[in-house]
């Protein structure tokens, strides 16, 4: 199971060291340093590293490394996910996870830390459990702590952690009773060159915000269930009312929670909400290329595309570029050769574009790669692949909640080939 | 107000300072001091000469101070174990608090600190928490038994934990089986001979409903637990199943996998006409792909988990090619296991596609992923015939971009397109050659080589073009240095007017002027093919190549199966097994899938269930750029034979008559003196080039002048289970006289002597008649012939197979034990001839009862040659009669002991070439009747 855990902030000092079973010498790291120090990026580092007699399996969000050190056959998935939990508990607990701020906290994220992990099992990595069992740090209640001497440890076994729904505490009471859920819908896509589509995929989730009192038990049904073939639950859905009915039955946990992920990737139920129009060109002779792109929307079901930006990695060769854009800003690094531009929202009527010249090095040959060009965007009140709820019911409790569903699109990754 | 401020310090030095905290009458003060201190040490500064400090603080109802003292005690408890002593009492009267969850911090806290005094309080505690009424504290508990096991093993079996913690798996709350099931994995990891986690349809039918409702991470460690199973039949592993399925759509990637791993190890049992066989292969595509859109950590796992799905069941993500498509940003761990996969799914279906994209792909920045880009358009190639021509075609559109790796790995794939498809894509070679200088790699100066090499005689100015090479000849790596002598070897031979100097030249600079032993080798043998045989030297050296195949890195079936069993683990991410990497080995149990047909007898023998493995993997895969080279002579001269290489002088000589009459003869002359042909080695040792082997076919089939069938030799016990000893061998009979012709082969690095061998007592009192003589050293890669003289007076045990024969080997490495089944003619004695009266008399007196019958279908032989061939081993035909046109032969045979069987044989003309026998067998001591069936067969059909 896992042994120790390592944090190593981007310069290669292990800032916080954690060890569930006995402690393994921190020059354990120097082969993760050794794989850091060859890949190129920081996201390129290896996630599994073996060295003599352990393994490092490390996960790096917020600048942040987090290397588990495990020592026998462990799945290791298992522990990346417990890893994710990790970032996720901490951001839960501090709002951002950062170096700074776990070293603000060093002491609460060593209690957490303990809690989450029984030599090597995981113990309790809800966060409502563990939130009971160590509060979050708050400005009033350290104020608190300090005049009345009370700690924020709680003494008290959390209610949640052996009923039959972990996930949710009993005695929950709120005044305003309320049902938020977010349907964002991220298209992961490729483009070549003419414009047409090579793969195109949904990633969508529905993640929620419920505070409600008591012991509510909902359930949500969509008008086109028949999309969601391919779906990820959180624990708290009842899988054979899905099964049998296609409605999702839940006791919801309190608070943020991811209620379900799903891919759509039959290609003809992707819409592909932008397109770009390009004509970028290098010649060999000349050290002038030609550079222009427009970006206007396609399948947009008559929303508006806004939070638009288009960036691009120029080829080595590039020195230079003057561009004029017809609305927005624009920045070309020549240091990494990064081309970003901010578009704003789309103007059906006026369509953004970018033009001007590119100068390259003198006496170069012409570049042999090809600029990617990356887009992001947002469409709201929409979900591109149609899904729709249909309605929200509750039971088990007698108030009647406010309830709300709000849909987005997004760009993940979105890559057109030029 | 935050933790940061416990990190400053004062002049007067902080250990100080934190001392005189820490014993402050203050109880926010102390809790402060505490804090300061756990700073520290999260940090990895040395604290521990504050350990008494902090102990006396851990008496508090303050459960946030406890908890920080825990912490504290756990790292410090092990360098100061007399001073972790104190704090025992405190944990005792903690495992007794109203409070469970004090109850179970303290013996979960006990659990981890790493002192053996402690550790002896811990059991009474212990053993009431894994009974504690609260089922928080009884899986704490369950945990705490394996770290218990961790530090002392001996004390968690003589204190009967083990046997409290099984019972917990039919605990009321799941969490708490979760959490023990864990426990016994753990615990059975380090002691894989334990029966600890015995399973049943019982046991399995519980965890199954505690899959349902624990955590996670419970549902993780019943999953991995339940692959470990066996169902006893197919309708079980059904049921299983089902209901595993749902776990697919978890949330965690880690349940998802082990899920798959349960199905896919139970798929193995179900038949493939099911319907539910179907079902399920649908079910496993769509959380695949959905992992591979998780963050790129998770993705890699994924991605080595699905590279072993593909190959074992293909059909699961045949139609998901595009997700397997490399995003730009994707890191580089992610687009090379894309790749890879990427051409496992190519078929003709897909392949225009896949073609566009690799193309795409390399012109990308990432210098190692184009270089993968390009090779996978080879592969693509040699997998999908109809693709070909478009690959070579995009092959040589980036060879026109002149990037310079793109154009040298291009080469290197294009000389495998050229293995695959002969005399098809020849065209291209002219533009090959353009690019001649460009190359710096070895491994594509050595392809480039041989493609002139290979087709010398369309290209004009081949001479030249390797003549080039040869100017820098000792520069170059040894992989060039080899195939450019083969490559002007070839040259000679397809033109050998023009280029004699050049040959000599590179014959010499091989065998003189370096310092290889495989390239002087390589160059003696040239050497002499050509002078004493050039037609022999021709049919050699541009004989005609195996084809390759089209699947390329394809893990071999067993080892493919074993990895299945370990899907989601760091075996499946490493494409090992176990053994192979985890830490001393200890606990390692090799996993096999379960045989389609459930049923018990067929799980005793493991190999034999890969039922599912396609075939044609057994095909020679293309051969590694190391094989490719020495394909045409990958030979490897096993001892050194008589006088090494030749004298100085001889060399010389040898130089002279290939000048002279050796290339005479090539064009026409027919004086030709031979070389000291002598040096043939008399013994070339077992790894022989294919090509050569009818060379020197003196190896193959020491002729058995007289005496019985001598079966070919097998493999008695492989390299890999006795250190590098490799032994194969057979069993003769010859005028009388057994003996064991073994061959023995050093595969390990060190040189081994010391042989010697001895046999366990069998069933025929069979014993070595004299030692194991080797005379030499055997040195590693050398193989030895020996013929170990056997007798039958050595004490006799009846064994199971009859014919079992139990075999030790021992050598100054260590000793090695097979056992090999001999087969039965080697006993039978030359005066096995029963007199007429005496045969119908014993044949009468024999009851019937003892009687068995036997067929042996398609013999090629007629009777005359069925009577003589079993004569030469020593089964004797007594009388032949004809019957309604059927041969009937009555025969004798006598064992060593003494026994006689008696035979009566029946040949009925089946077709024309081929007669069917049947075999009648009577004999006082009915068991061996079987054996002597089996001998009778192999005698007659080889």
């Amino acid at each position: 199971m896992i042994h120790s855990l390592f944090l190593i902030n981007s310069a290669g000092d292990i800032f916080l060291e954690k060890h569930w079973k006995s402690v393994v010498s921190r020059s354990v790291c120097d082969y993760f340093f050794e794989a850091q120090e060859r890949a190129t990026e920081a996201e390129n580092v290896p996630p599994v590293i073996s060295t003599p007699h352990h393994y490092l399996l490390s996960v790096y969000r917020h600048k942040i490394f987090f290397v588990a050190v495990i020592q026998t056959e462990v799945p290791p998935l298992f522990v990346i996910e417990f890893l994710h939990r990790v970032v996720d508990t901490f951001q839960d607990y501090f709002g951002v996870c950062s170096e700074p701020v776990i070293k603000d906290n060093v002491v609460v994220v060593y209690e957490v830390l303990e809690e989450m992990l029984d030599n090597g099992f995981p113990l309790a990595t809800e966060s409502n459990i563990l939130k009971e069992l160590i509060k979050p740090p708050t400005i009033l209640r350290t104020v608190v702590n300090t005049i009345t001497g009370s700690t924020n440890v709680g003494d008290q076994l959390p209610t949640g952690q052996l009923s039959v729904v972990p996930w949710r505490r009993t005695g929950v009471k709120y005044t305003n009773n309320e049902a938020y859920f977010d349907v964002i819908e991220e298209i992961d896509a490729i483009i070549d060159k003419s414009g047409s589509t090579v793969t195109a995929e949904i990633q969508g989730v529905i993640d929620a915000c419920v505070k409600l009192t008591g012991m509510p038990d909902l359930t949500l049904s969509f008008m086109n269930p028949r999309l969601l073939d391919d779906v990820s639950f959180h624990p708290c859905v009842r899988f054979k009312r899905w099964e049998s009915e296609r409605i999702l039955s839940f006791i919801p946990p309190d608070g943020n929670f991811r209620l379900l992920s799903y891919h759509v990737s039959a290609q003809n139920l992707v819409a592909i909400p932008v397109y770009v129009k390009h004509n970028i060109s290098f010649r060999d002779s000349s050290s002038l290329g030609r550079f222009e792109i427009t970006v206007g929307p396609k399948q947009t079901m008559g929303k508006s595309i806004e939070g638009v930006t288009v960036s691009s990695q120029m080829p080595r060769g590039v020195l230079s570029m003057n561009l004029t854009p017809s609305q927005g800003t624009h920045t070309f690094d020549p240091v990494t050769k990064m081309l970003s531009w901010d578009v704003g929202k789309i103007n059906p009527q006026k369509l953004p574009s970018l033009k001007g010249t590119v100068s390259l090095q003198a006496g170069a040959s012409k570049p042999d790669e090809n600029p990617t060009i990356n887009l992001q965007f947002k469409i709201q009140q929409l979900a591109i692949s149609g899904l729709k709820v249909n309605r929200l019911d509750m039971y088990g409790e007698k108030y009647k909640p406010f309830k709300g569903i709000k849909y987005m699109t997004k760009a993940g990754k979105f890559q057109v080939r030029t | 107000m935050t933790d940061s401020k416990y990190f400053t310090t004062t002049k007067k030095g902080e250990i100080f300072e934190l001392k005189a905290e820490l014993n402050s009458d203050k109880k926010e003060k102390k809790k402060e001091a505490v804090k300061k201190v756990i700073a520290s040490m999260t940090v990895g500064k040395d604290v521990s000469a504050l350990f008494p400090d902090v102990v006396n603080c851990m008496q508090t109802d303050n459960l946030e101070l406890k908890k920080l003292v825990y912490l504290y005690l756990m790292n410090y408890a092990k360098s100061q174990p007399d001073m972790a002593i104190m704090a025992v009492n405190t944990f005792v009267k903690d495992c007794e608090d109203p409070n469970p969850l004090i109850r179970a911090l303290a013996v979960r806290t006990m659990g981890c600190i790493r002192v053996d005094k402690i550790t002896e309080y811990l059991c009474e505690p212990l053993r009431k928490c894994l009974k504690d009424e609260d089922p928080y504290v009884r899986k704490t508990a369950a945990v705490c038994v394996a770290k218990l096991h961790d530090i002392n093993a001996q004390l968690v079996e003589d204190q009967g934990f083990l046997d409290t913690l099984k019972d917990l798996i039919s605990d009321s709350n799941p969490m708490v089986v979760a959490n023990a099931v864990a426990a016994l994995s753990e615990i059975a990891e380090s002691h894989p001979s334990s029966n600890l986690l015995d399973l049943n349809p019982q046991s399995i039918n519980k965890l199954l409903t505690a899959l349902n409702e624990c955590t996670e991470w419970g549902q993780i460690f019943i999953l991995d637990c339940l692959a470990n199973y066996t169902p006893k039949d197919d309708r079980e592993a059904q049921s299983i199943c089902e209901r595993v399925t749902p776990r697919l759509s978890h949330a965690n990637s880690a349940v998802v996998l082990s899920a798959v791993k349960v199905l896919m190890k139970f798929m193995e049992m179900l038949s493939k006409d099911l319907d539910y066989y179907g079902t399920l292969l649908k079910k496993l595509a769509p959380p695949l792909v959905t992992l591979l859109s998780a963050e790129p950590e998770l993705q890699y796992v994924a991605l080595r988990n699905i590279n072993l799905i593909v190959q074992k069941r293909p059909e699961i993500l045949k139609h998901e090619m595009k997700v397997f498509f490399v995003k730009y940003n994707d890191p580089i761990y992610v687009k090379l296991e894309k790749l890879d996969i990427m051409i496992r799914l190519a078929s003709q279906a897909n392949i225009a596609q896949v073609l566009a994209e690799l193309k795409e792909y390399a012109t990308e920045v990432d210098v190692d992923f184009v270089r993968k880009a390009v090779r996978a358009i080879g592969r693509c190639a040699i997998k999908v015939e109809q693709s070909a021509e478009r690959c070579v075609s995009t092959l040589l559109d980036l060879i026109q971009t002149k990037v310079n790796y793109v154009v040298q790995e291009a080469i290197v794939v294009i000389k495998d397109i050229f293995r695959k498809y002969p005399n098809k894509y020849e065209s291209v070679i002219a533009t090959l050659c353009e690019n001649l200088d460009s190359l710096d790699e070895p491994e594509a100066r050595a392809a480039m080589i041989w493609i002139v090499g290979e087709y010398a005689e369309r290209i004009d100015n081949a001479d030249e073009l390797l003549e080039s090479f040869l100017e820098g000849f000792h520069d170059e790596s040894t992989q060039v240095q080899l195939q450019l002598l083969t490559a002007i070897v070839k040259l000679f031979l397809k033109k050998p007017t023009e280029t004699q100097e050049l040959v000599q030249q590179v014959l010499s600079l091989a065998t003189q002027d370096s310092d290889n032993p495989d390239l002087r080798d390589r160059g003696y043998i040239y050497w002499r093919l050509l002078s004493t045989d050039p037609v022999a030297a021709k049919e050699v050296v541009l004989a005609e190549k195996p084809l390759i195949s089209e699947e390329t890195d394809l893990i071999e079936p067993t080892l493919l199966d074993e990895l299945i069993c370990y899907i989601g683990t760091l075996a499946s991410v490493y494409h090992k097994p176990p053994s192979a990497f985890v830490e001393g080995g200890r606990g390692v149990v090799h996993k096999s899938l379960p045989p389609r047909t459930a049923s018990s007898e067929s799980t005793e023998s493991p190999e034999t269930a890969p039922a599912g493995a396609p075939p044609g993997e057994q095909l020679d895969v293309i051969p590694t750029q190391g094989d490719l080279l020495g394909d045409l002579l990958n030979l490897d001269l096993g001892p050194p034979v008589s006088g090494p290489p030749l004298a100085t002088s001889s060399v010389q000589m040898g130089a002279v008559d290939l000048l002279g009459s050796g290339l005479d003869s090539l064009i026409g002359a027919s004086n030709f003196v031979s070389p000291p042909a002598a040096a043939v080695p008399a013994n070339l040792g077992a790894p022989m080039g294919s090509g050569l082997s009818d060379l020197f076919d003196l190896t193959s089939g020491v002729g058995t002048l007289s005496g019985s069938y001598v079966a070919p030799k097998a493999v008695w016990l492989p390299a890999m289970k006795a250190k590098g000893l490799e032994i194969s061998g057979t069993f003769t009979r010859q005028v009388g006289s057994i003996s064991m012709d073994l061959q023995l082969t050093n595969k390990a690095l060190q040189v081994m002597t010391d042989f010697a061998i001895q046999f366990n007592r069998n069933s025929f009192g069979l014993a070595p008649a004299a030692p194991l003589q080797v005379h030499a050293p055997l040195s590693p890669n050398q193989t030895v012939e020996i013929s170990l003289p056997l007798n039958t007076v050595g004490s006799v045990m009846k064994m199971e197979p009859l014919n079992n024969l139990q075999v030790a080997v021992k050598n100054n490495i260590d000793v090695f034990y097979f056992s090999t089944l001999y087969p039965l003619h080697i006993l039978f004695v030359e005066d096995g001839k029963m007199d007429r009266q005496m045969f119908l008399a014993t044949w009468k007196d024999i009851p019937n009862e003892n009687e068995a019958q036997f067929q042996i279908r398609d013999c090629p032989l007629n009777a005359e040659a069925v009577s003589s061939r079993l004569q030469s081993s020593n089964i004797f035909t007594i009388a032949k009669r004809n019957v309604e046109g059927q041969d009937m032969l009555y025969q004798s045979l006598k064992l060593t002991n003494g026994i006689w069987v008696l035979a009566e044989l029946r040949i009925q003309p089946g077709n024309p070439s081929f007669m069917d026998l049947e075999l009648s067998l009577k004999c006082r001591a009915p068991e061996v009747s079987q054996h002597v069936y089996q001998a009778y067969e192999t005698i007659l059909k080889n």
